[in-house]
């Protein structure tokens, strides 16, 4: 079975906490990632950027709906993601189009945190 | 010519093309500023070079390039790696200053992956040049504010990397109207003049001209391009008509049309006509055509209504807007078919669309009124009283309100 693991967390308190401590934080997540990898347990995971650089994306009638920052209604529920690779923002958007819920629901678009490798 | 104008009238091009170089908006501006400083010392002793801009670009990267290798943080050390993925090419062909630059600057400014506000801001500053608290006393925030906005839209264009290119194939009639809504909305706060400061809104007017001529220059092909420029012009012809020396709002049909400025006309109907023909379903070239005809007339008597309303008419099939709806309605009026102008009304009252625009109360009151039912008109003109916001037509609306009280007596 497989399972995703969705990190919630309060962005402006984690910003406003001393260097130090979000490298200590940093550390931790590493220690993490090498630990279920060990276990072989680790399929994926990346850190994203903050919520200041997502678009949400959405098609009506055909047209391509942009709009700065994340999904922030709640009648709509996560329901899967994808990760790909794009050359820049406007590849992603397009990519983002061809998911069939961009009709109905949306998606969000964030692009992924650069992180050192972890082995 | 002194150096700062040289200096203002280059520096959108040095950026542009300092931008692509060192793919990050702050490094370029503070590249370019400092190369302009150097500038200031070398131009008046050696003389002005003969390619300006040129001049700029290069000095500007060579200071880019200092900067990098003095900076030693993580961030610089990311410009480094950009850098040198872009140093590949022939350093004088990289500086040369390339229209196609403008162009990727406008597209990069109005993403519309940004907000439109930051849009609007960053166009300012970048293309226009206008400092933070020029733009922050424009549109009635405070300065840290805006600089705010400016920061946030920077960063998500280097984090989410949004391209520094023009879009190509059939995405390009889709930006170009987002390009083109920036522009038009620049115009618009200056034009409308609803709040702030009159002289620095009158300045925006003026730059969303400048940048429709850059548009033009740079896309002569688009009706679209050439609709948006002449339905500027040909609004900003009456700038000094549409407000009297009390500062209050006259109506397009109480305007002394001697005011009007002619050459502007002239230039907005030559610009009117061409776009219509290359874009004949064009949202701005059909409204470019319908103030056209408005210009035309030499008095209020004289407009040609019927041609309007079938303009309008065209818009509408083409744009379906609540607005346009309205207006061609009031056209329609105009025509001489009071009743079926308010049939028109009276349909988009029923959509509940713009229950809230002051407009549609204050168009239905005007054919009340002309209709002779004073009493139904007051009661219209009290109804747009309520969600006016802007000053001088709250007064308009009051002056006729008291006529229709005064007649009813």
């Amino acid at each position: 079975m497989k399972y995703l693991l969705l990190i919630y967390e309060n962005e402006a308190s984690f910003a406003s906490i001393p260097e130090a401590e979000q490298g200590r934080i940093f550390g931790e997540y590493m220690d993490y990632t090498r630990r279920i990898k060990k276990n072989g347990n680790y399929i994926g995971g990346e850190a994203l950027e903050p919520v200041a650089t997502a678009t949400t994306v959405r098609v009506k009638d055909g047209k391509t709906l942009t709009t700065d920052g994340p999904f922030a209604e709640t009648r709509e529920q996560l329901g899967g993601f994808y990760l790909v690779e794009a050359k820049d923002l406007d590849e992603a958007i397009s990519l983002a189009t061809g998911i069939p819920a961009v009709r109905n629901g949306c998606i969000e678009v964030r692009p992924i945190m650069p992180t050192p490798p972890v082995d | 010519m002194d150096l700062d104008s040289v200096y203002r009238e280059q520096r959108p091009r040095a950026l542009a093309t300092l931008i692509r170089i060192l793919r990050d908006f702050d490094l370029a501006e503070d590249a370019l500023q400092e190369a302009f400083a150097a500038a200031l010392q070398q131009w008046p002793a050696e003389g002005t070079p003969r390619n300006p801009c040129a001049w700029l670009v290069s000095a500007a990267r060579h200071k880019a390039i200092d900067r990098i290798r003095r900076e030693r943080s993580f961030a610089a050390r990311r410009h480094l790696v950009a850098w040198q993925a872009e140093s590949v090419l022939p350093a004088d062909e990289a500086d040369e200053p390339f229209p196609d630059d403008m162009l990727r600057l406008i597209f990069t400014c109005c993403h519309p992956a940004l907000a439109l506000e930051a849009q609007v801001a960053l166009t300012l500053k970048t293309l226009c040049g206008l400092s933070v608290e020029e733009i922050a006393r424009a549109f009635v925030v405070a300065p840290a504010t805006m600089a705010q906005r400016l920061v946030r839209a920077k960063a998500k264009i280097r984090t989410a990397r949004i391209p520094y290119e023009v879009p190509g194939g059939d995405r390009l009639a889709d930006r170009l109207e987002g390009v083109l809504r920036v522009v038009y909305l620049v115009f618009n706060e200056g034009y409308a003049a609803t709040s702030g400061d009159a002289l620095v809104r009158r300045d925006l007017a003026q730059e969303a001209i400048r940048l429709g001529r850059l548009l033009r220059a740079l896309l002569p092909a688009s009706g679209e391009v050439g609709g948006l420029l002449a339905l500027m012009v040909l609004h900003d012809s009456r700038r000094t008509a549409r407000v009297d020396a009390q500062g209050e709002l006259v109506t397009l049909d109480e305007q002394d049309r001697s005011r009007w400025d002619q050459a502007q006309i002239a230039e907005g109907l030559a610009l009117a006509e061409e776009s219509v023909r290359r874009s004949r379903a064009g949202f701005y070239a059909l409204q470019a055509a319908i103030a056209a005809v408005h210009g035309q007339a030499a008095t209020a008597a004289d407009t040609d209504w019927r041609q309007i309303a079938g303009l309008y008419a065209l818009l509408l099939r083409a744009h379906p807007s609540p607005v346009i709806a309205l207006n061609h309605a009031a056209a329609v009026a105009m025509c001489g078919a009071l009743e079926q102008g308010l049939a028109l009304i009276q349909r988009i009252e029923e959509t509940g669309a713009l229950s809230q625009y002051h407009l549609l109360p204050a168009a239905r009151a005007d054919l009340l009124r002309r209709l002779g039912r004073t009493h139904e008109a007051a009661c219209a003109y009290e109804r747009a009283l309520g969600l006016v916001t802007q000053e001088p037509e709250r007064r308009y609306l009051e002056r006729r309100l008291r006529e229709m009280r005064d007649a009813e007596r």
